[in-house]
C-alpha cells in the first residue's frame, strides 16, 4: 500500500505524483484529504492498481481510464469516468453531472444518486459492454443518445411524490438498455424510447449486477428485487434515419 | 423495371449525358463505372442508355470511355424564367414529396464573395531586393504551440520550460477527414504523404484503424462529441489532439455517419455496432462553457501527461473573435478556424449554405482580438475552410494564420471532380466510399505521389512569393499584412481584414 496525502496539493502535482509511483511498481494508492482535485486517475492504464480516495475527488474523475479499479470513499463530482474505456469506479456516496459520458468499457457503481446528463451517449462494441449502477436517483437527459450498454437504476434514495429521474430520459437514445426499478412515468421519455417488460434474459443481467451491487454497498439483495424493473429501449437504432434525404 | 420514370416522385434531372452513339464501341466501361445507376447496357437493344435523374456529373464515366463518346450537360432549366424562384423550385418540390430535408457535402457553393480573390499580395522592387528561392535558403518551418511571453536563459541553457510543439515542415496540414467519410486508401495516401512532406493528416472523428497506427508523428487526433474510437492508445498516437467543437460547413450541427456507411471495418474503427447511425451531438456534453472547456483541454494534457499541444477547432460565426479569446484562455495551444466554405462529407443543406463566416474575416478578426489582448502567443492560428491554392495560404499568413488546412483540395489531387455526393458512399472515384470495389479504384502509391507533388508545388509556389517581397522566413510573412492591399472592397471590409486598399 502506497499512502499519498493530498491535503493542500493541485491537481497538477497530485496527479503527477500518482503515475509516478504507479510507474514505481505501486499498485494499491491510497490517497487521503482529497479536496475537489481534478483528473485523478485521468488515462491510466494499469489494470492491477487500485486507487483508494478518501475525500471529495474533483471532476472528470477517471476520465479516458482504461483498466485501473478506483474507490472514493465520499461523494464524487461532475465527469466521472468520462469517456472510459476499462476499469471499474466505485462511489460510497452520490456523484455529479455527466456521469459516464461516451464511456465504452467497464464498470461504475453508485451508491446514492448521480446529476444530469448521466451516461450520455454511452456505446458498446463487441465484447466491451460498459455497466452503469446507480442505487439512487437520476437527473434529466439520463441515457441521452445512449448507442450501447448497460444502465441500471434503482432509486433506492426515491421521494414517495418525485420522479426516479429527470425530464427527457433517454432522448436520442439509439442502442443499449436501460433498467429502472419501479414505475417510469411515460412523461419522462420523449419520443425516441420507450419502456417495456425486461425479458428473463434481461433479469439475468439486472440480477448479476444487483447482486454485485448489494456485495459492495451491503444492501439486502432480496428487498431490492422485490420490486419490478421496466426496460428502457430505443424505438430504433436510426431514430434521425427519416429525417434526411440524399440533396441535390 | 428499375428504370420506369414514376411522376409521383419526378423532378428534373440537373445534367444530360450525351452519347455519341457513333464513337460508342459498346465496351460498357461506363456501365461498370457508374456507381450511381445512371448508366446500363440493353442487351436487346445492344445499346447503352443513361438515366438522366440519377446523373451527378462526376464525369467517371466520361473519364474512363476510351473513344470519348460522352458529355455531360448541366440541364439548363426547363421552367420558365424566374430569377427568386428558380433554383428553390425543385428543391422545395423535394422535401414536399420526401419529408425530409437534403443533405449535401463538400462546401459551400453560393456565389458568395471570395476575399482571397480581392487581395493583391506585394513584391519588392530596388529598396529591398527580392529573394531567388531556387538559389538561396527559404524557411518555410514553423512550430504550432503556446509560445512564452519571454524566456529565460540560465548558465548555459534555456531556463524556461517550452510547451510542446508540432513542428511542420510546411505551413499545410491534411484537414480532419475520418475513416468512414473517406476511403482506406485515401487515409493511406494522406499518412504517406504527411509522412514525406514532414506534416500531419488528421484522423478526423472517426477513430483511427489499426493499421493507421503506423503514420505515428505524422497523425493529430480528433476528439468530438461522439468519442468514437477514443482510448488512450489513440490519444498517445497522435502528435497532437485537437478537440473539435465545430466545422465550418455545419456549425453548430454534430455529425452524422449514416448505418449504410457503418460497414465492419468502420464499426471496428469507431468502436460501435455495424449498421447503427453514428451520431455526434451537436456538443459535447460535458462541455458547455468556456471553463468546462478548459476541464476538457486539460483531462487531454492529464491522459498524456502534458507531452502533446491540443488543438481546438471551432467554425467561424458571428462573435468568433470573442469565442478564439476564450479559447485561448482555456488552455488551448493551437486554435483552429474553420470559415464556411469548408467542406464535410454530410451536412443539411440549409446550413452549409447560411450559416458561417468567410475564414478571411474570421482570421483577420481572430488576430487582431488576440494581439490586442496580449495572448496572440498563447495560441497558435491554422485557418482552413476554402484554401484553395498556395496564395490563398500565402494570404491567410500574412493575415495572421500560422498555417492553414486543406481538405478538399488534398481530395482534388486524389481524383475528386466535387460532385458533392460524399454522403451518398457511392463515390465513383472511390474517395468517399466504404464499397471494396468503389475504393480500390484509389490506388494509394499514385495517391500519396499526387498529394506530394501538390504539397511541393505549393512550397515552391509560397517560396517564389515570399522571395519577391523580399521575405525569406515564413515568420516574417506571419500577421505581414503590410504585404496585403485590398481590390474591389469596401472601406468596411478592408478595415475588418485590416488592410490597406490597392494604391494606398
Amino acid at each position: 500500500m502506497y499512502e499519498i496525502d493530498a491535503k493542500n496539493v493541485y491537481y497538477r502535482a497530485l496527479n503527477e505524483t500518482i503515475r509516478s509511483a504507479i510507474k514505481n511498481h505501486n499498485k494499491d494508492l491510497v490517497i487521503e484529504n482529497v479536496c475537489g482535485q481534478y483528473y485523478i486517475g485521468t488515462g491510466l492504464s494499469d489494470p492491477d492498481v487500485t486507487l483508494t480516495i478518501h475525500g471529495v475527488p474533483g471532476n472528470d474523475l477517471g476520465a479516458f481510464m482504461n483498466g485501473p479499479k478506483i474507490i472514493v470513499h465520499d461523494d464524487a463530482q461532475d465527469g466521472l469516468g468520462n469517456t472510459m474505456n476499462g476499469g471499474r469506479i466505485v462511489v460510497y456516496g452520490s456523484a455529479g453531472d455527466v456521469l459516464a459520458y461516451s464511456m465504452r468499457g467497464g464498470s461504475i457503481f453508485v451508491e446514492k444518486d448521480v446529476g444530469y446528463r448521466a451516461c450520455i451517449h454511452m456505446k458498446a462494441y463487441k465484447d466491451m459492454n460498459p455497466t452503469v449502477v446507480v442505487g439512487g436517483c437520476a437527473g434529466a437527459f439520463m441515457g441521452e443518445y445512449m448507442a450501447g450498454g448497460t444502465l441500471i437504476l434503482l432509486g433506492l434514495t426515491k421521494d414517495k411524490n418525485k420522479a426516479v429521474t429527470g425530464n427527457y430520459l433517454a432522448t436520442g437514445m439509439h442502442g443499449g438498455s436501460i433498467f429502472i426499478r419501479g414505475e417510469v412515468d411515460d412523461n419522462l421519455l420523449w419520443n425516441q424510447a420507450m419502456t417495456i417488460k425486461p425479458t428473463d434474459e434481461d433479469y439475468k443481467v439486472i440480477q448479476e449486477n444487483v447482486k454485485e451491487f448489494c456485495n459492495i454497498f451491503k444492501n439486502d439483495y432480496n428487498k431490492i428485487m422485490k420490486e419490478e424493473f421496466v426496460k428502457v429501449v430505443p424505438k430504433s437504432t436510426r431514430p434521425y434515419g427519416h429525417l434526411y434525404i440524399p440533396g441535390p | 423495371m428499375k428504370w420506369m420514370k414514376n411522376l409521383k416522385t419526378y423532378t428534373p434531372p440537373a445534367f444530360t449525358v450525351i452519347r455519341d452513339d457513333y464513337r460508342c464501341i459498346r465496351c460498357k466501361a461506363c456501365v461498370e463505372q457508374c456507381s450511381f445507376d445512371a448508366t446500363f447496357y440493353d442487351e436487346e437493344e445492344n445499346r447503352v442508355w443513361n438515366w438522366d435523374a440519377n446523373c451527378v456529373s462526376c464525369n467517371r464515366c466520361a473519364a474512363i470511355c476510351p473513344t470519348e463518346a460522352i458529355t455531360i450537360e448541366k440541364r439548363d432549366y426547363s421552367y420558365r424564367r424566374n430569377y427568386s424562384w428558380e433554383s428553390h423550385i425543385d428543391s422545395l418540390k423535394k422535401r414536399a414529396i420526401f419529408g425530409g430535408t437534403p443533405v449535401v457535402s463538400m462546401g459551400n457553393d453560393k456565389p458568395y464573395k471570395i476575399y482571397w480573390d480581392h487581395i493583391l499580395l506585394n513584391a519588392s522592387q530596388v529598396t529591398n531586393p527580392s529573394i531567388d528561392p531556387l538559389r538561396e535558403p527559404m524557411e518555410l518551418k514553423t512550430f504550432l504551440g503556446k509560445k512564452p511571453h519571454n524566456i529565460e536563459i540560465g548558465d548555459d541553457a534555456l531556463k524556461t520550460i517550452l510547451s510542446p510543439q508540432l513542428e511542420i515542415d510546411i505551413p499545410i496540414m491534411f484537414a480532419a477527414m475520418s475513416y468512414g467519410a473517406l476511403s482506406y486508401n485515401v487515409v493511406e495516401a494522406l499518412g504517406r504523404a504527411a509522412r514525406e512532406m514532414g506534416t500531419f493528416y488528421n484522423s478526423g472523428e472517426g477513430g483511427l484503424n489499426k493499421d493507421h497506427y503506423k503514420f505515428k508523428g505524422n497523425i493529430i487526433v480528433q476528439v468530438a462529441s461522439g468519442r468514437f474510437g477514443v482510448h488512450k492508445p489513440y490519444l498517445d498516437v497522435g502528435s497532437a489532439i485537437e478537440i473539435k467543437i465545430g466545422q465550418g460547413a455545419k456549425p453548430g450541427i454534430g455529425g452524422h455517419l449514416p448505418g449504410e456507411k457503418v460497414t465492419e471495418t468502420i464499426s471496428e474503427t469507431r468502436m460501435m455496432p455495424q449498421g447503427s447511425d453514428a451520431i455526434s451531438p451537436a456538443p459535447h456534453h460535458d462541455v458547455y462553457s468556456i471553463e468546462d472547456l478548459r476541464q476538457l483541454i486539460y483531462a487531454l494534457k492529464e491522459a498524456t501527461e502534458y507531452t502533446k499541444p491540443v488543438i481546438v477547432k471551432i467554425a467561424a460565426v458571428h462573435n468568433v473573435a470573442a469565442i478564439a479569446s476564450g479559447v485561448a484562455r482555456a488552455g488551448a495551444d493551437i486554435l483552429c478556424i474553420d470559415g464556411f466554405k469548408g467542406g464535410t462529407g454530410a451536412s443539411p443543406q440549409v446550413i452549409r449554405d447560411n450559416v458561417g463566416l468567410p475564414i478571411e474575416f474570421a482570421l483577420a478578426v481572430v488576430d487582431e482580438r488576440l494581439r490586442n489582448e496580449g495572448i496572440r502567443q498563447d495560441v497558435s492560428i491554422v485557418a482552413s475552410g476554402g484554401i484553395r491554392n498556395s496564395m490563398d495560404a500565402v494570404k491567410a499568413i500574412a493575415l495572421g494564420a500560422d498555417a492553414v488546412y486543406i481538405g478538399t483540395a488534398a481530395l482534388l489531387a486524389i481524383g475528386c471532380t466535387m460532385c458533392q455526393q460524399c454522403h451518398t458512399g457511392k463515390c465513383a472515384w472511390g474517395i468517399t466510399t466504404q464499397d471494396p470495389h468503389l475504393s480500390k479504384r484509389v490506388n494509394p502509391d499514385i495517391a500519396s505521389e499526387r498529394l506530394i507533388n501538390l504539397l511541393k508545388v505549393w512550397a515552391l509556389e509560397i517560396k517564389e512569393t515570399m522571395g519577391a517581397m523580399g521575405i525569406n522566413s515564413i515568420e516574417s510573412l506571419r500577421g505581414n499584412r503590410l504585404n496585403l492591399r485590398g481590390i474591389d472592397l469596401t472601406d468596411r471590409e478592408m478595415e475588418i481584414l485590416g488592410i490597406l486598399p490597392a494604391g494606398e
